[in-house]
């Protein structure tokens, strides 16, 4: 197991490389040059001239390409276009911020969607089950930004009862991770309901119920466990996702984030800053696309005999 | 159980009827429907509700509540909200189906070439798709949106972009079960060429589980677009758009509720029906998955 | 019924009815069927696939899914005790330690992600009233374990890592961890090769033996039965056709034309005819059975009155045959 770990993680350089090349490639098709962008109309040709050079723009792409890739195989990300400030002293001023509300968000939505899914599959076709169908497919059409907005009309500007903006004290976290956890909580509760209700069916639950197990113990234990993988894949990679995209909980509730960096650098067409925001999130990801493989091998066992012997 | 009767009909009138003889029978399918091409009509026809001018000719005091006038008020410039959010439901519904149909047909053909022929271009393809699937969804269109420019069709092509990969991957898995199938082997044991089995064999089988992908997402779309727009990468002022309607509102919230609750409406409303549709059609078209 | 023939009756039921209801239709599955089990027999239940033998196995240990199905009945007394009354936490006790069942597939039978021997423990730990501790569980777990042939050192193994016929090991061992006092085989070698099935079989007999235990052996291999058992049930269409005991089922006295049919559809080594008969058609819909008899679309001796009434029962030594060809013995 501690092989395929170490395998796995040796993998995540390859593929960071991938991003780097994809992403470069992609924001170098920007048309127009940095130096006249940064510089804007009113700069001289040799001005703009001096500025590329010096972003060593003047080069052909593979060249600048290569420059860059063995920048930051030195972990070099270079400097903010904005501010000349080296790009991951934001980055890591600001990412806690996101991560904290990432996290708060994942865990209230993942106990609502959990709890309510198991529930709605124990007690299929029930009113409960019926209600709660109803009520999570009409929240799947609400969009995130729009309820952000109600929410903040309703509970700050009109009842008062949290502040409107910024990331000070935890009431200032209620509504961004109460609307999130509402939305989120509804897909959820849909793959949770159907990979519960698939999990029942089986008939190793039959056999623990023919044990004498408890309805709880034979619902949690022996279905849920079994039926949590599909889940805790889904919340896994949606909080990878939601890493990069706490950007409108920040605009709408003006939190500092990694979300407001990037809008920013992508307005300011920042390039270094937007690249290593990319590559962060990126590696990011891919640790945590291992970290979920690791989990799903150490609870079934099926999986790790498929893992390993690859 | 059936009649044989009944089979015989439903043989002779062929899937279509019976697909459709099972979604009529799904009342909330049949609601979206409803709601949809009610939507439908008013984007067609929305030129003959309201003139277009009106969206952007400065026709009231900024801010008015709904009256007989405007029926859903003013903008904070005095701009008939009604026209706006009438007018906004053309750019929702091209770019949620446009982008979802164009990304599917380019993610279509990529996969199912991938998975038919398999080796080398599958091999180099399916990589890609994996790198780029770690990065988040949603930088990934943003950084496309930063190269292409802003702009309603740069927000579309960049949707279109990012949704290639998932299509691709789905198309290429269903293609690579189906080419295991007998039917298929023995189209290829009778000299069919390559093209002929993926465009009458191997597609038509999976399109069941194509169109069932397709109506989930374009909800998803739609309301993506929307939020980009709020962001102020997509449709740009002073063109109507729903979600770019919506962060025009955001300083004159408390003053005007309605100028943000309405066209957020006109979205759920929209992505409701869709989905409602979309749930309805999954349960015709594949029994199997409905719970 | 006195209270000593409560004692020497491991299982009495009585007028048990099993419908599952769904999307509107009822299907009826188990159709008023009684008999008794005395303590240390082996009672056989054969029939085809759908003919109520799995319902009356779950209904026995209360197991039918509780949203589909109803379970009418007069009684299901489990060693006296009417278990149709019991509350769902006192029926969790007596699944495993009183009653407990061996599935039909090994291969979904077991919880893929648990070890074996926590799945064993997890039984003991359950009916542990003892207060036995962790080590005399564990040790408990060894012994189950090498009950059934397999080393007590494979415990830490999970269910991927065994064969078929080691898996259905495993599932008897789960049955068995709590010396139950009735053990229900539902068709136990019917997804197991040819060559493990007289394996498993033999085990269970053994097992049987040593425990003391009764058994109901469901089956729809009559040459199983006739190994095992000491009393035969033949179901058709969710009722009791036939009931008796192993030599009167096996024997060349009255029996019900199904029963006939079934022993035509096995072939025998020693007899000369190379053809084997077959019943024609099918089991009725059980959504839609008929009047009257219900063997009687399929019947060779089906007479007039077999289409309209029901037949009553006729009874000879604890014979029983539901048939109207024997309807002037009827009581």
């Amino acid at each position: 197991m501690g092989k395929y770990i170490a395998k796995r993680l040796l993998l995540i350089v390859p593929i960071l490389l991938g991003v780097t090349i994809i992403v470069f490639t992609i924001i170098n098709a920007i048309p127009g040059d940095p130096g006249r962008r940064l510089l804007g109309p009113a700069a001289t040709q040799e001005q703009v001239d001096a500025l590329n050079e010096s972003l060593n723009y003047d080069k052909p792409f593979l060249e600048r390409l290569g420059k860059y890739l063995s920048d930051i195989a030195h972990l070099d990300f270079g400097e903010s276009y904005q501010d000349g400030e080296p790009v991951f002293r934001k980055i890591v001023l600001n990412f806690p911020y996101t991560l904290r509300l990432a996290i708060l968000q994942t865990v209230c939505y993942s106990i609502l969607g959990i709890t309510l899914g198991v529930f709605s599959a124990v007690k299929q076709y029930s009113l409960a089950d019926n209600v709660i169908r109803v009520i999570s497919i009409a929240l799947a059409a609400f969009p995130g930004f729009w309820v952000y907005m109600v929410a903040l009309l309703v509970f700050s500007l009109y009842l008062g009862w949290v502040p409107s903006s910024g990331a000070d004290s935890w009431l200032c976290y209620i509504l961004p991770v109460g609307c999130a956890a509402v939305l989120s909580a509804s897909s959820l509760q849909r793959l949770t309901r159907t990979t519960m209700l698939e999990a029942i069916r089986q008939d190793y639950v039959r056999t623990a119920k023919a044990k004498g197990c408890a309805a709880g113990t034979v619902i949690w234990k022996h279905a849920f466990l079994n039926a949590m993988l599909p889940i805790l894949n889904q919340v896994g990679i949606n909080f990878g996702y939601l890493l990069g995209g706490t950007v409108i909980a920040e605009s709408v509730f003006g939190m500092p984030g990694l979300g407001t960096v990037i809008i920013t650098a992508i307005n300011a067409k920042d390039v270094p800053m937007v690249m290593a925001c990319t590559i962060f999130l990126a590696a990011i990801f891919c640790v945590l696309v291992v970290a979920l493989d690791v989990i799903s091998a150490l609870v079934d066992p099926r999986i790790k005999a498929k893992l390993v012997k690859r | 159980m059936k009649t044989k009767g009944q089979e015989k009909q439903s043989i002779k009138r062929g899937r279509g009827y019976e697909i459709w003889g099972l979604f009529k029978r799904n009342k909330p399918a049949m609601v979206g429907l409803a709601l949809l091409a009610f939507i439908a009509l008013v984007a067609i026809f929305a030129d003959v509700i309201v003139p277009e001018e009106l969206c952007y000719t400065f026709s009231g005091a900024p801010l008015e509540t709904p009256s007989i006038e405007h029926p859903f008020g003013t903008d904070n410039l005095g701009r008939d909200l009604f026209a706006r959010v009438v007018h906004g439901s053309r750019v929702s519904l091209l770019i949620g189906f446009g982008a979802t149909i164009l990304s599917l047909a380019v993610g279509a053909f990529i996969g199912a070439a991938c998975g038919y022929f398999g080796g080398v271009l599958d091999n180099v393809v399916m990589r890609i798709f994996d790198v780029i699937a770690c990065i988040p969804g949603m930088l990934l269109i943003l950084v496309l949106v930063m190269a292409l420019g802003r702009g309603t069709e740069n927000l579309l092509y960049a949707l279109m972009i990012s949704g290639v990969p998932g299509y691709a991957r789905f198309v290429r898995a269903t293609v690579i079960n189906l080419t295991d199938m007998e039917y298929v082997q023995c189209a290829k044991s009778y000299g069919t060429s390559n093209f002929t089995i993926i465009l009458r064999h191997v597609l038509p089988n999976a399109l069941g589980p194509i169109i069932i992908m397709l109506a989930g997402s374009v909800s998803g779309t739609i309301l993506a677009a929307a939020s980009y727009s709020f962001m102020g990468f997509g449709v740009q002022q002073p063109a109507p758009e729903w979600g770019a309607i919506i962060a025009a509102s955001r300083q004159f919230m408390r003053l005007a509720p309605h100028f943000a609750v309405l066209p957020g409406m006109a979205i759920v409303i929209t992505a409701m029906s869709i989905n409602l549709m979309g749930d309805g059609l999954r349960d015709a078209l594949d029994p199997r998955l409905k719970d | 019924m006195s209270e000593q023939n409560n004692k020497k009756n491991a299982v009495e039921v009585e007028n048990l009815y099993v419908e599952y209801h769904s999307g509107g239709q009822v299907v009826k599955a188990v159709n008023g069927i009684s008999f008794t089990l005395e303590k240390g027999h082996t009672l056989g239940l054969v029939g085809e696939t759908g003919a109520g033998k799995t319902s009356t196995a779950l209904a026995l240990m209360r197991l039918l899914p509780d949203r589909v199905s109803h379970m009418r009945c007069g009684v299901i007394r489990l060693k006296g005790d009417n278990i149709m009354e019991l509350p769902e936490s006192h029926m969790n006790l007596m699944r495993g330690s009183i009653i407990s069942m061996i599935f039909q597939d090994p291969m979904t039978a077991l919880n893929p992600i648990m070890t074996v021997g926590d799945q064993i423990l997890e039984a003991l730990k359950i009916h542990n009233a003892e207060g036995l501790s962790k080590e005399q569980l564990n040790r408990k777990v060894d012994e189950a374990l090498e009950l059934v042939g397999i080393p007590a050192s494979r415990k830490n193994d999970y269910p991927l890592q065994f064969s078929g016929g080691m898996k259905q090991r495993v599932v008897i061992a789960i049955a068995l961890a709590c010396s139950p006092d009735i053990l229900i085989a539902d068709e136990p070698t019917t997804a197991l090769d040819v060559t493990i099935q007289a394996q498993v079989l033999a085990l269970i007999d053994v097992l049987k033996q040593r425990l003391g235990m009764s058994m109901i052996m469901i089956s729809h291999d009559l040459g199983v039965v006739v190994k095992t058992c000491d009393d035969v049930g033949i179901m058709y269409a969710g009722e009791l056709v036939e009931y008796g005991s192993v030599e009167q089922i096996y024997g060349d006295g009255p029996h019900h034309p199904y029963t006939q049919g079934l022993f035509g559809a096995i072939p025998n080594i020693r007899s000369k005819s190379r053809r084997l008969t077959s019943i024609e058609g099918l089991m009725p819909d059980p959504t839609d059975l008929p009047k009257g008899c219900k063997f009687s679309p399929r019947c060779a001796k089906c007479m007039e009155i077999c289409r309209v009434t029901a037949p009553g029962e006729w009874e000879q030594d604890g014979h029983r045959i539901k048939c109207h060809l024997y309807g002037g013995y009827t009581e």
